[in-house]
């Protein structure tokens, strides 16, 4: 199926990496019924998740966002509307639960991973891996951990899937426009939305790039690159300007004049949502008015050098950036070696007895601030656990087949002990196993008989094991609501 | 030298490595390391005998100057080497482990990127860096984007493949993990970008190779002489031999023209 277009389809590889980004979401509603801590299968979990996204990209500023307990807050009267005759403690559990799962808490990527197939120029069939994340945690400058949406998160949730920013924008105003002049509130408040997010990315574009500048003001084509993009933003919030205060106009009127108090309600909403897009575009614009400081101020920090005083090497460009390209397994060798001399030496410590009494009778420290999570164990799967062969089993097997009469452990364990000491073991074993028959077990399992063993005080005569000589016989197991054991056990007791 | 080393010669060439033993002890504010220092300087017979003395304990002697004082390397197996398996995190399956031990070693490479910016800074006695937290993390995931861009411009499709997670680029790693990560205590997570940074300065700085001086993004600290000699007399070149050998570098440098600070992105000023 995937093969027939000849070349490589990077269609094919966008629509599937799109439909990889709302796999998280369908997993929540798959999972919910397996949470021990609430049947959950009352709550949306897509829903929700959508919700949550929604939130979080709305709370989304130029410098920060919305911490998880806002967010988890700011989601409760969304699924209290769910399921109201739940506790308001499960509803803000359900909230940290979507909420750590679209960040995917608990992996060390705190990422989502979708594999998915790709022809490449020589028509080979290659497994790719998509990495991908929806929700990500970033330290804000006070060391505060907050929330943002990522692209893909924002795509997903206004379903503008691999399009460009600005033109999206303009299609949603022209859509805006439209709606409110049909007079369908409910659209129109949608594309409002739609035109809000938009907004949200742009103004993240720019932040990203007067980021790196901070960083790196070589980093960032400020010739060309920046300087067209500032112009384009420029306009952009002159235009946009211009058609969200029409539209305020319009639905300002519209909201005074609507009769239906429900029609009234939500031009409300939609003034609120214009204003907001109006707040941000301004903010955006100031934005864009300081950049330039910020390259000036930058480049003069950021001052170049004369040359070099003596032959050095460009650690960034020489050793970081070529490290960075190298495949995980080829950049092992310089990143040690570079770790191995950079970190000087350490000196083993060697405690005097007073030092080591004095340590040992110290109160337990604090935990360091940074002592890490609890690594979970890797356990790797037993070696061969197999102490009998096949072999053994089988000859044991037909010993203790005895459907007729029951027979003594010691005539079974002499004629096994012909054979091979071994499978004596196995068969003494067994049949102190089928002392406690679990016929429970066996009759869920749709075994047909299982053996039993009984202790009618004969003592055991045998060289190697001790105790009662058991009388052992193999019992059909009904496969009836009782799962009655048939007349055979009677004989044996 | 005809006659053997008197042992007070011999305890002293000793005792200048003792001193350097201790990295956060400088020539400056004490007069016995501070006359030692002058010694290895203007006797030559004393600094061979200091070597030898570093040598039979598994030693290197990099530098000994007033500023740094004693700089000393591990040989490779020494008592003194810190190895790297007990720094990062341990990990029983192999692609992981590595992927630890890239991360770390970028983070350290970042750091020392960070602080000396410009080939002139390293080979610059006098140059004090500065770093922080969130510059280390930011510089690297710089480069991650640099790298990324350059990705894109070269129009295959270069997602890692499936089931080669030991071929993916490291930058796709360090890329893919979070910056940082909201613990329940609200600590910073230890497996984070961040929280391995902040662990590679503090460790530094036990080191006496940084110096604290503000909790300012996320902990700032500032460069000594003495890890300018250990990056520039031993780390870079250590890495760099590396890279040689896999043919990924040249001597030379590739086109920066010599003393840019960012050498492979400068085609875009």
């Amino acid at each position: 199926m995937l093969i027939g277009a000849g070349g490589p389809d990077e269609g094919l590889a966008r629509r599937l990496k799109a439909l990889a980004c709302t796999a998280p979401l369908h997993d929540l509603d798959a999972r919910k019924a397996k949470l021990d801590w609430a049947d959950a299968t009352v709550y949306q979990m897509a829903e929700i998740a959508l919700h949550t996204i929604d939130q979080v990209t709305i709370a989304m500023d130029f410098d920060t966002g919305a911490d998880h307990q806002q967010v988890a807050n700011r989601l409760l009267p969304f699924i209290a509307a769910q399921a109201p005759h739940r506790t308001p403690g499960e509803h803000a559990r359900v909230a940290r639960w979507v909420l750590d799962n679209l960040i995917n808490v608990g992996t060390t990527d705190r990422g989502f991973r979708r594999v998915y197939g790709s022809v490449d120029g020589e028509g080979r069939y290659q497994r790719r891996a998509f990495d991908f994340k929806l929700l990500v945690e970033l330290a804000a400058r006070d060391g505060e951990v907050y929330l943002r949406a990522t692209d893909e998160a924002i795509n997903v949730l206004v379903g503008a899937l691999d399009t460009d920013v600005e033109s999206a924008q303009i299609a949603a105003e022209v859509k805006l426009e439209n709606l409110i002049s049909r007079g369908r509130l409910a659209d129109a408040k949608l594309a409002a939305e739609q035109a809000r997010y938009r907004t949200v990315q742009y103004g993240e574009t720019l932040r990203a790039k007067l980021d790196a500048t901070r960083r790196d003001v070589r980093s960032v084509d400020w010739e060309r690159e920046v300087p067209e993009l500032l112009d384009a933003a420029l306009t952009h919030i002159e235009s946009r300007f211009r058609a969200e205060t029409a539209i305020l106009k319009n639905i300002t009127a519209s909201r005074d004049e609507a009769e239906d108090p429900d029609r009234k309600r939500r031009a409300a909403e939609l003034v609120d949502i214009v204003g907001d897009c109006v707040r941000r575009h301004t903010q955006l614009q100031s934005r864009l008015q300081a950049a330039g400081a910020v390259f000036r101020a930058e480049q003069d920090r950021q001052q170049f050098s004369g040359p070099p005083q003596r032959a050095a090497i460009d650690l960034f460009g020489q050793l970081l950036l070529p490290t960075l390209a190298l495949p995980l397994a080829d950049a092992v060798p310089p990143a040690q070696s570079f770790f191995h001399a950079a970190t000087g030496i350490g000196v083993p410590t060697v405690p005097s007895l007073s030092a080591l009494v004095s340590l040992l009778l110290r109160p337990a420290p604090e935990r360091e601030q940074l002592v890490g999570e609890v690594p979970d164990p890797e356990l790797t799967p037993a070696e061969e656990t197999d102490r009998y062969s096949d072999e053994q089993w089988r000859y044991a097997d037909e010993l203790l087949d005895l459907p007729e009469v029951p027979r003594r452990l010691s005539g079974l364990l002499a004629e096994a002990r012909r054979a091979d000491p071994a499978v004596a073991r196995l068969v003494a074993l067994r049949a102190l196993h089928a002392y406690g028959p679990e016929v429970g077990g066996a009759v869920r399992q749709g075994e047909r008989r299982v053996l039993l063993a009984l202790d009618d005080g004969t003592p055991l005569d045998d060289p190697e094991f001790g105790g009662a000589d058991l009388l052992l016989q193999s019992a059909a197991v009904g496969s009836g609501s009782d799962a009655t054991l048939q007349s055979e056990t009677e004989e044996v007791a | 030298m005809s006659r053997p080393p008197a042992p007070a010669d011999a305890e002293a060439a000793a005792r200048l490595i003792a001193f350097g033993m201790r990295p956060k002890q400088l020539p400056g504010r004490d007069v016995v390391y501070a006359d030692l220092v002058r010694r290895y300087g203007e006797d030559s017979g004393f600094k061979q005998l200091t070597h030898a003395v570093a040598a039979g304990l598994g030693l290197m002697v990099l530098e000994v100057s007033m500023q740094a004082g004693a700089v000393l390397a591990a040989t490779d197996e020494s008592v003194f080497e810190i190895k790297m398996d007990s720094y990062a995190r341990q990990s029983k399956i192999r692609e992981r482990r590595d992927t630890e031990k890239v991360l770390h070693g970028l983070v350290h490479l970042a750091t020392a990127a960070l602080g000396y910016p410009r080939p002139d800074d390293l080979a610059n006695d006098t140059y004090i860096g500065r770093v922080s937290v969130e510059q280390v993390d930011g510089v690297v995931r710089e480069a991650c984007r640099i790298l990324d861009e350059r990705a894109a411009r070269a129009e295959a499709n270069n997602d890692p493949l499936a089931d080669a997670p030991e071929l993916e680029q490291a930058w796709r790693a360090y890329a893919r993990r979070p910056a940082a990560a909201a613990t329940k205590d609200g600590r910073l997570a230890a497996d984070t970008t961040r929280g391995m940074v902040a662990r590679a300065l503090r460790f530094l700085s036990e080191q006496g190779f940084l110096v604290p001086v503000s909790g300012e993004q996320g902990g700032t600290y500032r460069t000594t002489p003495r890890y300018q000699v250990q990056v520039r007399e031993l780390a870079a070149d250590a890495a760099f031999d590396e890279l040689l050998a896999l043919d990924v570098v040249s001597v030379g440098g590739d086109g920066d023209g010599g003393g840019s600070l960012r050498a492979a992105t400068s085609e875009t000023l």
